[in-house]
């Protein structure tokens, strides 16, 4: 053991390779994160591009742009990739990025897996992507691929589909691996687990989630191989299978999923608000206890995505009075978050403004999560806009922006730089006008009545239809400034100091800006004040 | 003002979602609809509602006093308290009793929904790739006889080629017909994918699923025409499939259905007629454009790879019951389906005979419904 310390010292000096190698072999977690960022990035301009051909399609009655058959493949794919390739990777880079120096660790335990988990994903995406250039076209049977839609009517390229998930998961259960592995083995010496910044602590129990679901999403996909290729009939009722088990194995992985997508969001906007509002995190405790809560209730409300399956009265009651279940450790989040900023000291830089967006939205997202939750009036709002507009409230003012402000608020511990204040805020109101003229009135349409995935519409949802369109072209256009403000703060923004924000508390802010490449090679000293803060 | 449509449609569109005055009305909320159940679900839709409405108020309201009030703009000093457990557990038990408050009238109403007993009548709803079936049967639960209910649509409309009608996308041929005040059952299953049966105005919705079968009942207090859609991503033209529902005082519908068991029986006597090739090319034209254009597109040509042309295709100008065979029991796992169940016999030989000679394709032949029957009948042997 310790001769291999030694060899490392060494090293110790060595900065990063040059050219194309850096990035291909590194096995380094800055560059690491770095290279999930920027192809999270790319992955929301792709699926962005498709929203807004899905929006452009829907901006009048009738088909003007395309044909239905290419609008399903937009719907699906734009959904697989920004859960999958835009969301999930961003968090993951941050995980990079920033676990390591909370931690107070060198890097990640597992760098060379780092690598491969990171160098897998283009791979996957360029193949899944390839297919909607391929006779027949692309998946075309929603993010969900519920059977037998996607296995005995599915286009001839769903095998590329399913060999890429397997990718996907593969990457992510790698990444989860080294993650968990970092924050238990290699915290800095004191550092207990309750000492651990949020953002840690979420991510602890998001790599759990995706240890234990992503191999369930590999089986659901194996199975449809099989039906397709080898004949078996795990999903086809003639055959003696049931399409129902397909839905109940999907969204025992779909809901943890998508938990899995909020609560790194959590940890980042409990990192954000103490920092701005000058002021401790009200209750730490309790939102460690809340997070476990949410993580443990995700495995067993999965049921309720599939209120219309025809389910036991029983069963019904079971996943209804679960899933109302989840809105108090929800609660008890927002409120600890209302009384982190309640008699502090608030300024609004743009990663505060996009926090304080997260609470609120990602609220009233929470609030349409608790009507659906009514199995009676789920009836009504299931499969129509509604849930369309209750997954992107908590999606893209949730998700998203938590990762936008992330970036925003470590950016100028990662490349040394200050972003332009003024473009971040134009670029924070543009999002936020974007993104409700997008979704609110699709919870209108949904009421009135308006079906998912189509291509066209009945005449009376023409209005909200349109609005919510031009929403989008904003919201869309607007991520290009977004990533002007980025580059320009890594080019030529003034230099930032250490601790960057004056109330900003943790490790990560002890080191220098830019952070060394090789940060932490001796475990710091860690005190009550730079631990969780 | 400018005189385009849509630049006037939406600025009228943000004046609606701006003004206050109209936030409740029809287009902007749940439809109350007309049974009992659907009441019931719209009351509970308005009680979570305003439940969610109440806590936000004041959970907003709180947070954005603080954002004026307690900001270092203002020259605010932050206090430094944190973590209060009287407070912790108020607001963990207090959010329980609202849940709990929720959960008991979601329960009750939950429950008569899923009382499907005691109906005066059962109707079987078939979904398929796109286009519903109704199958009206007794009380033994033998089908009496049933029909496909498809878009009427036109393609034109759809295409922006003609003016959008009324009911844009959500007519069909031939609705359901149920008669008022008796309780209707509802079977529901499909023959290919899982689609999904809704009627907002009568508050139910429930998956249509191969191999499986669900129930739904409703009680119709009102005559009147009802409209829906399918809501169950279920291919190419998901969007294409309408539920439409015409709701007759129970004395019309008695008399229609009388006439139905009698058409019942005239179609059956048809399938031993012998008709004229042009009797046979405008029924098989009219079949076409209902079952077979989606796919296989107006002028034969198919979507190709995945639709393949009927225009000079060797499948249609080969032999007859090779063709015949291809509707009768499909192609196994292409989303061509079998037909068997959807067309009676005289239907499928006017097709059958209609696209044999047109769009070029010109074998000549006659295909009499007596053609189908002997190829079914001989098939089955």
């Amino acid at each position: 053991m310790s001769a291999v310390i030694e060899s490392h010292d060494d090293h110790h000096d060595h900065g990063p390779a040059k050219g194309l190698a850096r990035w291909l072999f590194t096995t380094n977690h800055k560059d690491i994160g770095t290279l999930y960022l920027w192809f999270s990035f790319a992955m929301l301009l792709i699926g962005g591009t498709m929203a807004l051909i899905i929006r452009a399609e829907l901006f009048q009655p009738g088909l003007q742009f395309v044909n239905p058959e290419f609008f399903n493949q937009m719907t699906t794919n734009h959904g697989l990739i920004m859960v999958f390739g835009a969301i999930m990777p961003a968090f993951v880079g941050l995980a990079n990025w920033l676990v390591p120096m909370m931690v107070g660790a060198p890097d990640m335990a597992l760098p060379r897996m780092n690598n491969l988990s990171f160098w897998i994903l283009p791979f996957a995406f360029g193949m899944m992507i390839s297919t909607l250039f391929m006779e027949g076209g692309g998946p075309n049977f929603g993010w969900t691929f519920y059977a037998p839609l996607s296995t005995t009517y599915a286009p001839d390229s769903v095998t590329f589909f399913i060999f890429a998930v397997h990718m996907m998961g593969a990457s992510s259960i790698m990444g989860s691996i080294n993650i968990i592995a970092t924050i238990l083995n290699m915290r800095a010496p004191g550092m207990t687990l309750m000492q651990m910044p949020l953002f840690v602590w979420t991510w602890l129990i998001t790599a759990y989630l995706l240890i234990a679901v992503m191999p369930v999403l590999a089986g659901a996909v194996t199975m449809m191989l099989f039906d397709i290729h080898f004949g078996t009939s795990f999903f086809n009722a003639a055959g003696g299978g049931d399409p129902v088990m397909f839905q109940h194995i999907f969204w025992f992985f779909g809901h943890p999923e998508v938990y899995i997508m909020i609560l790194p969001a959590f940890g980042i906007v409990s990192h954000i608000i103490p920092t701005f509002a000058r002021k401790q995190l009200f209750g730490y405790d309790s939102m460690v206890y809340a997070v476990a809560s949410i993580a443990f209730l995700s495995f067993i409300v999965w049921a309720h995505h599939m209120f219309t399956v025809g389910m036991p009265l029983a069963g019904q009651l079971f996943f209804m009075y679960a899933t109302m279940l989840i809105a108090i450790p929800t609660g008890v989040k927002v409120f600890n978050w209302i009384s982190t900023m309640w008699r502090g000291s608030m300024t609004f830089e743009t990663p505060m403004l996009f926090a304080i967006a997260f609470v609120v939205l990602f609220t009233i997202g929470g609030f349409s999560g608790l009507m659906l939750a009514i199995t009676p009036a789920d009836y009504q709002y299931h499969d129509t806009y509604f849930v369309v507009a209750h997954f992107h409230y908590v999606l893209v003012p949730g998700a998203l922006f938590s990762i936008i402000a992330a970036v925003y608020y470590w950016l100028p511990k990662w490349c040394g730089n200050m972003y332009d204040e003024r473009l971040g805020k134009l670029h924070f109101w543009l999002s936020f006008i974007g993104v409700n003229v997008t979704f609110f009135p699709q919870h209108f349409s949904g009421l009135a009545g308006m079906p998912r995935r189509i291509p066209d519409y009945a005449l009376q949802f023409a209005d909200f239809n349109m609005i919510s369109s031009v929403g989008a072209f904003i919201f869309g256009f607007s991520q290009l400034l977004f990533m002007y403000v980025v580059i320009h703060a890594i080019r030529s923004g003034k230099q930032a100091t250490g601790r960057v924000w004056e109330g900003a508390h943790g490790l990560e802010w002890t080191l220098p800006s830019p952070a060394p490449y090789h940060s932490f090679t001796h475990p710091p000293k860690v005190t009550a004040a730079d631990a969780h803060g | 003002m400018s005189n385009s449509p849509i630049v006037s449609r939406l600025i009228l569109a943000v004046v609606a979602l701006a003004a206050p005055a109209v936030a409740f009305a029809d287009e902007l909320n749940m439809r109350v609809g007309v049974t009992e159940i659907s009441r019931e679900v719209y009351d509970l839709h308005m009680l979570i509602f305003w439940i969610c409405v109440v806590i936000g108020v004041v959970v907003f309201g709180v947070m954005f006093w603080s954002i004026v009030h307690h900001r270092r703009a203002a020259g605010y000093e932050p206090a430094s308290f944190h973590e209060n457990t009287k407070i912790e557990i108020a607001w963990t038990v207090g959010p329980l009793l609202i849940l709990i408050a929720m959960a008991v009238p979601a329960t009750e109403v939950l429950v008569k929904m899923y009382d499907t007993g005691g109906e005066d009548m059962t109707v079987e709803v078939r979904g398929y790739q796109w286009k519903w079936q109704y199958k009206y049967l007794d009380d033994d639960f033998n089908e009496t006889f049933a029909f496909m209910s498809n878009m009427k649509t036109s393609q034109d409309e759809i295409y922006e080629r003609a003016n959008k009608g009324e009911h844009y996308l959500l007519d069909v041929d031939n609705p359901l017909v149920i008669p008022t005040n008796r309780k209707v059952r509802f079977l529901l299953t499909a023959n290919d994918v899982i689609h999904a049966w809704w009627v907002p105005d009568f508050g139910i919705k429930r998956d249509a699923i191969p191999g499986i079968i669900n129930e739904l009942w409703a009680i119709v207090p009102e005559p009147g025409i009802y409209r829906g859609q399918c809501t169950e991503l279920c291919g190419k033209d998901h969007g294409f499939m309408p539920v439409v529902v015409q709701v007759l005082d129970e004395a019309d519908y008695d008399v229609w259905y009388g006439e139905q068991l009698q058409a019942a029986q005239a179609r059956k006597a048809a399938l031993s007629k012998t008709f004229t090739p042009e009797e046979l090319m405008a029924e098989g034209e009219a079949v076409y454009g209902t079952y077979c254009v989606a796919c296989h597109q107006p002028a034969g040509q198919g979507i190709p790879p995945v639709y393949p042309a009927l225009a000079g295709s060797p499948k249609v100008t080969g032999d007859q019951g090779d063709q015949i065979q291809i509707l009768w029991e499909g192609v196994p796992g292409s989303a061509m389906q079998s037909f068997a169940s959807q067309l009676d016999a005289a239907q499928i030989a006017a097709v059958v005979h209609y696209t044999r000679n047109s769009w070029g394709n010109s074998v000549g032949d006659v295909t009499q419904p007596r053609d189908v029957v002997e190829w079914s009948e001989g098939s089955q042997e």
